[in-house]
């Protein structure tokens, strides 16, 4: 910390350079630019003296906050399983010896178990994402009912989940 | 810019313990966030112990208590004591509230206290919230009817009314006392405060967009969609869940997103 004060005209030109760089990937328009200056700036005064008060690690974890990150989640998990599975479908349509290389996973009790978290992270992004819906047109927003409905959302989508499983 | 983890000036380091004087028929732990700007030492947590049975009711009574007997150099805002200014608005038992409104009894052994999370402190409970004023004057938060004002004509000085069901649509909104307990408790605005306007701003754009007597509904509308401004706010709902007066700004952001998306 002391180090970064003591030289700090020399670091801020190295975040910068830094900066610029990253620039370069991105775009050089004006609006850019000047919000990474803010960005920047903003940065350093966070570096100044005053501490920074503590934020994740005392607060409350809020279950509509849980939801949400959990939102986040299913969805990241969602675009990574998509990928996966288009490589499954591609080796079943390579022929007979690929199909079997998919059957060696897929007989596989952890790849089960990664599935059948697969199937719950589809219907809760779907049932949560539902949710958002309603949100949008600014329907079902009171507390309560907010933790109610996310309560039906985990029941939904636990549901949907074995009753898949059991079709299976 | 994200950051999950503290500073290195801000990680927080044991404290003292405030030795009791005399036994008590009712103790109970107060475990307070300190930090002194002349020190020039990391933040740490004090405790300290209070009789209940010769304190008042609410949190802010025993950080009074505390103030007045046992260690005077404990800083915090305080005004009203009754909700109303919205002065000790802090982190209490890991949800921001007012200090004031916070009855003891709901918080089951020892209280902890810290100031507004994610924000810069200037000594011991209280925050550094001038870049949060300067959003709420960014959002102009004054009634606008700049073009009547100009004209020289004897009607348009007149009083304007207000239809009371006109009036029913600020309701949950002008009763903001502008404590900044939902903004600091809100996960976007910790990662991007420097351009979300957090949850308090927006729902006061809300207040004066809704305004039947204001002029420049539309410009308001504009001014505030902005991806960074106003869509940062994933409907985390943290800000309903901890606003002291019971008001919902995670539905008033809603309602301006949808009046930007039929309106504009």
């Amino acid at each position: 910390m002391n180090s970064i004060l003591s030289t700090d005209l020399f670091t801020y030109f190295s975040y910068l350079f830094l900066n610029t760089k990253l620039l370069f990937f991105l775009n050089f328009r004006k609006k850019n630019i000047l919000r990474t200056n803010k960005v920047l700036n903003f940065f350093f005064k966070m570096q100044s003296k005053r501490p920074l008060s503590p934020h994740l690690s005392i607060h409350k974890y809020v279950l509509t906050a849980v939801f949400s990150i959990f939102h986040r989640f299913t969805g990241i998990a969602l675009s990574l399983g998509a990928v996966l599975l288009a490589l499954w479908t591609y080796l079943i349509a390579m022929g007979e010896d690929y199909f079997i290389i998919f059957q060696s996973f897929s007989s596989h009790l952890i790849f089960k178990i990664f599935l059948f978290l697969w199937t719950l992270a589809i219907f809760y992004h779907l049932f949560n994402g539902i949710r958002y819906l309603f949100w949008s047109y600014g329907k079902l927003m009171q507390l309560g009912v907010v933790y109610k409905s996310g309560y039906a959302v985990l029941f939904l989508s636990a549901l949907t989940t074995i009753l898949v499983w059991l079709s299976v | 810019m994200v950051q999950f983890t503290l500073p290195e000036n801000s990680k927080v380091k044991k404290g003292i313990e405030h030795p009791v004087k005399d036994i008590s028929e009712q103790p109970k732990k107060i475990i307070i966030y300190r930090w002194n700007p002349e020190d020039e030492q990391n933040p740490r947590l004090d405790s300290y112990e209070i009789d209940l049975k010769k304190c008042g009711p609410m949190v802010l009574d025993a950080l009074m208590k505390i103030k007045n007997e046992i260690d005077s150099s404990l800083t915090f805002r305080r005004s009203c004591r009754e909700g109303v200014c919205g002065s000790c608005a802090m982190n209490i038992d890991g949800v921001n509230t007012l200090a004031c409104l916070k009855p003891i009894e709901e918080v089951n052994g020892e209280i902890r206290i810290y100031p507004l999370p994610h924000m810069p402190v200037v000594k011991d409970l209280v925050p550094d919230l001038s870049k949060a004023y300067d959003q709420l004057a960014s959002i102009k938060p004054w009634l606008q009817r700049s073009e009547e004002n100009k004209s020289s004509n004897k009607i348009d000085k007149e009083e304007k009314k207000q239809t009371p069901k006109d009036r029913e649509k600020l309701d949950g909104q002008w009763e903001c006392v502008l404590c900044f307990c939902c903004t600091t408790s809100c996960p976007s605005y910790w990662w991007n405060s420097d351009e979300y306007l957090g949850p308090a701003v927006l729902m006061q754009a809300a207040r004066w967009v809704n305004d039947s007597r204001d002029a420049e509904r539309k410009s308001r509308l504009k001014a505030v969609n902005d991806s960074m401004k106003l869509y940062r706010c994933h409907s985390i709902m943290n800000c309903t869940r901890s606003c002291p007066k019971g008001l919902n700004p995670a539905k008033a952001i809603a309602d301006l997103k949808k009046a930007i998306v039929t309106e504009l």
